[in-house]
Parts: structure tokens; C-alpha cells; sequence
């Protein structure tokens, strides 16, 4: 059963979310706050936003009627999976002093046991976000929090058939098809849902929900929705030799134009599903007896962010903006074997000022690409 | 880079989670100078204690209670582990809280992390050591390493600036070394008092007063940023291969493992590619502004 594709009614999407609930999960899914589409914890079917779509655009979100009810109409808002497995502020421990001024303390890690969390509504872009955390947080060193939640994250996808306007998933090789991870993944036909299992507990779901085995037409119906998605991205980025020269032209004039619009408010790094950098806090109650550290989201887009005993590493915006496209384009290579970009858009559509990653990066690629082609040229002529 | 540099002994830390601080207790406090102290640690678990090693040229981070951590180089002999010692200059909010504390009190102490001195890649080599200030306490556990297998290494040599005489840490050990004949130590000062005879001005132009045969000797670097890249230059100028020279930088950091992004150079995470790095690894971003 797994990795076939059955057909299942849309009225199952209910059961499915009452299933989860009842098997002790939270289920987080799309569902309308504050003008946008966020991750919340959700009950029942009634609460995703069926018939809303999302129109993106360069510093541009608004929600809008569909002209038909679909659940899954829209691309990804500012939310992701991170602010579940990473969450924004978090106490890591308290601590107590005991005796004598400073003569021992006694810490305590527990914390209420990490939530069972059913992400409903996953975008393959979202699920390339997580295989990115995992490798920073569950790696040599785990975060027990994270390694917890992830352990027993339902994962419930959703293949992307109507890309948005700053999505561009394909370029960055991590969408619009769901390929792994997933325990069930979803594609929202007219009357009904396509339905693969990617896990054992994804068939045990699919099991309780009345598939039908999907016939040779739908699978091929698949196929050219997401096709077709594939080639409908919003925007679109060639990553041909990029990290190397990101890594290499830090002097390049045009990072100076960015740094001239960039507001440094760090909107892309708090929307990026892969950002995980942090800060820690201690501090202590009054009576000085009881401290606590915090660890909470941190942006390389901060003056303190570079803080040192020696002054700040990146005291310019130029130089803060740099760090980021640099890192998540070119050195998430090195450090993780993979790019820190998944192409979900988010970044370019909660940016302020519609600062665009991918326009940045093709301006100053194209540039050194051109120079190199001239400069090759200018050798062969004086041969 | 070689495996020595790779190689990690276990991190010690509290409850088994890495951002946990172990309780450690201040057994021995030496005042160094005006503003600097030297505190000998015991981690007071007798199981993490027993399980604690660390290589030169590797970091703890200190926690003082309720105040924040600091990372905080290793500076006392890697043969003993049982005890270990940091050199603390109290310049910061956390500094300052250790700085108010006494023996018998405690600490909390997460490591060892990072890279550490390649000890093994300059067997046979000559060794140069360029300090700049504090920047000796973390070449004072590789001084150890060097001088207890002596044998293993051609000339060993050590320049160690400060910014006045009375700056100069671990005074009276710097002069035991300088009376051995098998170690050439140099120091020099920044501003000389009225007692001081040796040579007056940066680390680099102590270069000129000793013999590097460039082919057959090994550089480690550890000073404040502008010393780093003066030495490292130097030393390439005078046809030291970018593998030989390594240099210890330091960075802002938050956890040591690589999470929290505070520390990144380039591609680099100084708490766990470095602090220890050969020239050759960073050679792109080692002179760039604001990296």
C-alpha cells in the first residue's frame, strides 16, 4: 500500500484530523489569523481555510475568495514547521542556588513532556525545511526538544498544484512533489483527495480512511497537475556554480544596493523555515537565588548578533545581508551538504520592502558569470 | 585538515544535554595582573570528572551563576585532567561575576569544545609560537605537549607580546622557559617601564630576531585579530606553507555545538571547525572586512 495512490472523499479530511486527535496527537494546520494563513492547532476540518487562496508578491500577502471550495487552495504562509520543533522562546533550564553564596546549584531540565504534534497541510518545501533542521538539530549534538518533537511528528502533506508568486521550489530541487518524509501526502483534486502513503503509519491512517484504489486516469491526472506546477513557479533561481561565487565576490558592488533598501528587520530570517540561529539568555529572579536560561530566535540581520568582546564582526547592513544570502545560499553547503534554501518564497513575500533573494543573487551571478565569459574571451583573443 | 585537529574528546556537560552546565568548584585562584586571574576547576560530579580530557588549544564555556557563559580557552597541562585551569581577563559581565568569586565556590562548565592544536603535523618540524596577550592561554597546554616529548620536535621558539611588563601572564613560568636551551623565548611589550631592557614593539617584529627555516617549521598563531593577520602574513611572506600556519581565532558564541550561529566565519563555525584553524582553511574570508 505504500508509495500506491488511492483516492480518498474530502469528507475523510474530518476523520483524518479527529483520527489524529484521538491517537493523542495535536494536529497543526493551516487556518486564518490575522489576515494571513498560519499553523495553528486545529479541531476539525471547518477550521482550514477552504476557498481562500493567498496572492504573493514582493512584500506583498492577501488572502482572496476562491471561485471554488478547495482546502488546500493557497501556497505557505509565514509559519512553518520550525516554530514548532524550534519554538520561538524556550526555557532550556532553572536553576537554583543552594548554601552558601554560590557553593552549588541544583539544575532542572524538566519541562512538560514535548507535545505529540500531526503537521497537517506540509508543503514539500516545508518537508526539505525539516530534513535541513534535522541535520542542525538533530545531529552530533541533539536538541533533546527538537529530537523529541521530530521523533514523533505525524507528518501530513500536501503536493502544491497552483504554485505562488514567490514560490520557486523547483529551481531549489525540493518541490513541488512531496517525496519523502512524509507519512501521508495529499494532492486536492476537484471532488476529491489523491492519497499515498509514504510510512507504515501513513498506511495505517489511509487504512481508517476508506481509499480507493486511485485508477490509471487520476494517476495521470497527478502527474500533470504537479507537472504543470512545476512549471508555473513564481519565480525562479539558477543555482549553477552559485555557491562558489557568492563565496567568492563578498566585494561585489551590488550588495551595496541591497544594503541601501535592506531595513535589517529581520522579517526573512523569522519567516525562513531553515534559520535556526538563536540567542541565550540567563538571567536571575530578584532574590538572585533562581536563574533560568532561554534560548530564543536570533537574527544575523542584528547589530548585537556580531557582538564581541572586540566590537561587532558586522557592524554594516551591506555586511549583515551579506551573511545571510552568503550562508543560506553558498556556505549551508559546506556546512550541511545541502543548500539552506528551499524556495518557499517566504522571505521575498514578508520582506518589507520586497527585497527579492532571487533577483539579488541572479543579479550578481550573471555578472560574474558575464565577467568570466569576458575575461575567457579576452584571453583567447591575445593567444 | 588532520584527523588530530577532528578529533573531539566527549563533551562534558550537565543532566547528558549539551546547553546543561556541570557544576564545577574554583580550587585555586592566582592573580595574574591588574585585571586577569587564573582559576583551577574541579568538576565536583566525581563521574564527569573522571571522564574529562581536552586537547590544547580547546574551550570550555563558564557559566557564572544567573550572569550568562563565556567561552574560555583551556589553559593547564592536557597530562592532567582532573584538574584544569582558565585564564580569565575580567572584561565583561560574565568575567566580572567570576571575578567576584573565591575557592570553594562554584561555576558552571560545559566542554571541551572545538578544535585543538595539530600536535602530530609538526612532529619533526620546527615549532613557532606567536602569543599576543591573553592569547597565550591557549598555547600554554600546547607549550606542555611540546616540552614533555621534546624530542619529537626540531627547534621549539615562542613570541609572546604584551602591552606593558606588568601584563605578562604566567610570569614566573615564561622565565623558567627562557632559561631552558632547548625553548628560545622572546618577549616583547607594547610600553616598556623602567625596568624592563628586552625589545619594545608588536609581536611580528620579534620575527626578525629568530631563524624560520620556512620549509621545516610549523606556525600557531593566538592574539587579538590585527596581531593574527600580521603574523599570518608575515609568515607567508616568508614561504611558510598555508598548511603549516594555523591560527586561533575567537568569535562570539552561544553554545559551542554549532546551533545557535553566532560564531560563523564564511562557512566556517569557529566554536566547532575552529577555534583552531589551519590558514589554508580560511585563507578566503582571513582578510575580508566584516565576514
Amino acid at each position: 500500500m505504500v508509495g500506491n495512490l488511492y483516492i480518498i472523499e474530502k469528507a475523510r479530511l474530518d476523520d483524518l484530523i479527529r483520527l489524529l486527535r484521538e491517537d493523542g496527537c495535536r494536529v497543526v494546520g493551516p487556518t486564518i489569523r490575522d489576515g494571513a494563513i498560519v499553523f495553528d492547532e486545529i479541531a476539525s476540518a471547518e477550521q482550514l481555510p477552504r476557498g481562500w487562496t493567498d496572492v504573493q508578491e514582493a512584500g506583498h500577502y492577501r488572502l482572496e475568495r476562491r471561485t471554488d471550495d478547495a482546502y488546500f487552495g493557497y501556497v505557505v504562509g509565514p509559519y512553518s514547521c520550525k516554530r514548532y520543533l524550534f519554538p520561538p522562546r524556550q526555557r532550556l533550564f532553572s536553576i537554583t542556588r543552594n548554601g552558601r553564596p554560590l557553593s552549588g546549584f541544583d539544575v532542572d531540565v524538566t519541562s512538560a513532556s514535548p507535545p505529540r504534534i500531526a503537521f497537517l497541510g506540509v508543503r514539500a518545501c516545508d518537508l526539505a525545511a525539516l530534513e535541513i533542521q534535522d541535520r542542525v538539530f538533530n545531529a552530533e549534538y541533539a536538541d533533546p526538544y527538537y529530537r523529541d518533537v521530530r521523533r514523533s511528528a505525524v507528518l501530513i502533506a500536501v503536493n502544491c498544484s497552483e504554485p505562488g508568486g514567490t514560490c520557486f521550489c523547483s529551481s531549489m530541487q525540493t518541490g513541488p512533489r512531496c517525496t519523502r518524509l512524509f507519512d501521508l501526502a495529499l494532492t486536492e483534486l476537484p471532488a476529491a483527495f489523491a492519497a499515498e502513503a509514504g510510512t507504515e503509519r501513513g498506511r495505517a491512517l489511509l487504512e481508517r480512511l476508506s481509499p480507493q484504489p486511485a485508477d490509471r486516469n487520476v494517476q495521470h491526472l497527478v502527474e500533470l497537475m504537479l507537472e504543470s506546477a512545476a512549471e508555473h513557479m513564481g519565480r525562479a533561481l539558477d543555482t549553477r556554480e552559485l555557491p562558489e561565487i557568492l563565496l567568492q565576490n563578498p566585494e561585489h558592488p551590488h550588495w551595496n544596493r541591497v544594503a541601501e533598501r535592506c531595513l535589517a528587520c529581520a522579517n526573512c530570517t523569522l519567516s525562513c523555515p531553515t534559520c535556526f540561529c538563536s540567542n541565550v539568555e540567563d538571567s536571575t529572579d530578584l532574590g538572585g537565588s533562581r536563574a533560568e536560561r532561554w534560548r530564543s530566535w536570533g537574527s544575523c540581520f542584528t547589530l548585537e548578533f556580531s557582538y564581541h568582546t572586540g566590537g561587532f564582526s558586522r557592524s554594516s547592513v551591506r555586511a549583515r545581508y551579506r551573511q545571510w544570502l552568503t550562508h543560506k545560499l553558498a556556505g549551508w553547503h559546506e556546512q550541511f551538504g545541502m543548500s539552506g534554501c528551499v524556495g518557499c518564497g517566504r522571505c521575498i513575500t514578508w520582506c518589507p520592502v520586497g527585497i527579492d533573494v532571487t533577483k539579488e543573487a541572479t543579479t550578481i551571478a550573471d555578472d560574474v558569470r558575464r565577467a568570466d565569459v569576458a575575461e575567457r574571451g579576452a584571453r583567447e583573443r591575445s593567444r | 585538515m588532520s584527523a588530530e585537529m577532528t578529533y573531539r574528546p566527549p563533551v562534558i556537560s550537565g543532566h547528558e544535554r549539551p546547553m546543561v552546565p556541570a557544576l564545577a568548584r574554583i580550587i585555586d585562584r592566582t592573580v595574574e595582573t591588574s585585571n586577569t586571574a587564573t582559576y583551577q576547576l574541579e568538576l565536583c560530579d566525581p563521574g564527569l570528572a573522571a571522564k574529562f580530557r581536552f586537547r590544547p588549544g580547546q574551550f570550555n564555556m563558564v557559566y557564572a551563576f544567573g550572569v550568562g557563559e563565556a567561552a574560555i580557552s583551556i589553559c593547564s597541562d592536557p597530562g592532567d585532567c582532573t584538574k584544569f585551569s582558565h585564564t580569565i581577563r575580567h572584561v565583561g559581565s560574565v568575567t566580572f561575576a567570576i571575578s567576584r568569586l573565591s575557592p570553594g565556590d562554584c561555576v558552571g562548565v560545559r566542554g571541551p569544545f572545538g578544535s585543538s592544536w595539530p600536535l602530530s603535523a609538526c612532529r619533526g618540524r620546527d615549532v613557532l609560537l606567536v602569543a599576543g596577550g591573553i592569547g597565550i592561554a591557549p598555547l600554554r597546554p600546547m607549550i606542555y605537549e611540546l616540552l614533555r616529548h621534546r624530542d619529537l620536535y626540531g627547534r621549539l621558539m615562542l613570541l609572546y607580546g604584551v602591552r606593558s611588563p606588568r601584563d605578562m601572564l604566567y610570569r614566573e613560568e615564561v622565565e623558567g622557559w627562557m632559561r631552558r636551551r632547548d625553548f628560545q623565548v622572546l618577549t616583547t611589550v607594547d610600553y616598556p617601564d623602567a625596568d624592563w631592557s628586552g625589545p619594545v614593539g608588536v609581536v611580528t617584529n620579534l620575527m626578525r630576531r629568530v631563524r624560520v627555516d620556512a620549509a621545516r617549521t610549523s606556525v600557531f598563531v593566538c592574539g587579538p585579530r590585527i596581531m593574527n593577520r600580521a603574523a599570518a602574513h608575515s609568515f607567508l611572506a616568508h614561504h611558510v606553507p598555508q598548511e603549516h600556519i594555523f591560527v586561533s581565532l575567537e568569535r562570539n558564541m552561544r553554545c559551542g555545538i554549532g546551533q545557535c550561529g553566532h560564531c560563523q566565519y564564511g562557512p566556517k563555525f569557529v566554536c566547532k571547525d575552529g577555534p583552531v584553524f589551519s590558514y589554508a582553511s580560511i585563507q578566503h574570508q582571513f582578510s575580508k572586512e566584516e565576514i
